[in-house]
């Protein structure tokens, strides 16, 4: 099967993006957990997350084969649309300043202060390490297996570059860790979310419309169209949100009747 | 089995925040699924409108966010 560039590559970045969000605030969290209560229950409990991921994604991708590509197509893109829209919305509203922008150090610290509040010092063997380490990387590998098999699902061969892009920003994060030892405050977190937004939107779109059987024009490089036109769009939306905003003092909002 | 509950929480969080945003946009899926091939317009354009419609909603939406009063920082 001959799949072009456009469809493959894409499908690579995407997953790779977005993959790379997740495993940052995994990472965030595992990295707090690791050094305030030791590193082995930490590792053990997130490589048991990992361990029980791998088994979902084997299960839901043998049963994703048995169904017809349209419905399929259809059902995926619809979530991906609901997911990379939702995703984008967030990422404007923060680009203009209406909502808080995430931030990894402040989770880290965070992170850190609830641990060392419930122990006095690393144990051999620790429950609670293992559990957050285990939680969090389930929480956030799920988002990871959902990506991967929503941007992989939608079209025949796909799943195989969606999750080449996962591993690849999975392994990016565990380098990045060994060598930064720190959370990844630096990464510029909403402007990844901003083009994961626009390319799983875009994505979704495409993939909506195969699944109602409409013939894009120049086929699956309507996809770069798509991602051309929600990135402008979206890139507009935030000087015109930021414009339309306006600011209350508190002491006035809370006299306000709830509408 | 509360991490159970808790990642099924999740699950639905990824793709509803915004229950009213969530809605229009299937609501917009359905209509077109349903009314375009009634309406005699050119297969070619459906993609156009399909996508259209989805940029607006979000217009809307992020729009309609950034007129509510925002709390003073």
């Amino acid at each position: 099967m001959n799949l072009g560039w456009a469809h493959t590559g894409t499908s690579v970045i995407a997953s790779f993006l977005a993959s790379l969000v997740e495993c940052v605030e995994a990472l965030t969290v595992v990295l707090a957990v690791g050094s305030v209560r030791g590193w082995r229950s930490a590792l053990i409990g997130s490589a048991t997350a990992i361990a029980v991921l791998l088994a979902i994604i084997a299960a839901l991708g043998t049963a994703l084969t048995r169904v017809p590509l349209h419905i399929l197509q259809l059902t995926v893109g619809t979530l991906l649309l609901l997911f990379g829209l939702r995703w984008l919305r967030k990422a404007i509203l923060r680009a203009a300043g209406l909502i808080s922008l995430h931030d990894e150090q402040a989770a880290f610290t965070k992170n850190t202060e609830a641990m060392r509040q419930l122990t006095h010092g690393p144990a051999p063997w620790d429950k609670i390490a293992f559990a957050a380490a285990f939680n969090i990387t389930m929480l956030e590998g799920t988002e990871v297996v959902f990506i991967v098999i929503a941007i992989g699902a939608g079209h025949a061969g796909m799943l195989l570059p969606a999750s080449l892009g996962a591993v690849a920003a999975l392994l990016v994060i565990i380098a990045l860790g060994l060598i930064l030892h720190r959370p990844l405050a630096r990464v510029p977190e909403n402007t990844l979310k901003f083009i994961v937004g626009v390319l799983l939107s875009a994505f979704g779109t495409f993939w909506v419309g195969e699944g109602m059987g409409l013939p894009w024009p120049a086929a699956d490089w309507s996809i770069l169209a798509l991602i051309a036109a929600y990135l402008a769009i979206a890139l507009a939306l935030v000087p015109i949100c930021r414009s339309r905003s306006h600011s209350v003092p508190s002491n006035t909002r809370t006299l306000r009747t709830p509408q | 089995m509360k991490w159970l509950k808790t990642i099924l929480h999740e699950i639905f969080g990824l793709f509803v925040d915004d229950a009213s945003f969530a809605l229009a946009i299937l609501l917009w899926l359905v209509l077109v699924k349903t009314l375009t091939p009634h309406l005699g317009i050119s297969t070619r354009c459906t993609g156009v409108i399909l996508f259209t419609g989805l940029a607006l909603i979000l217009a809307e939406s992020t729009i309609r966010y950034a007129k509510r009063p925002q709390q003073r920082k």
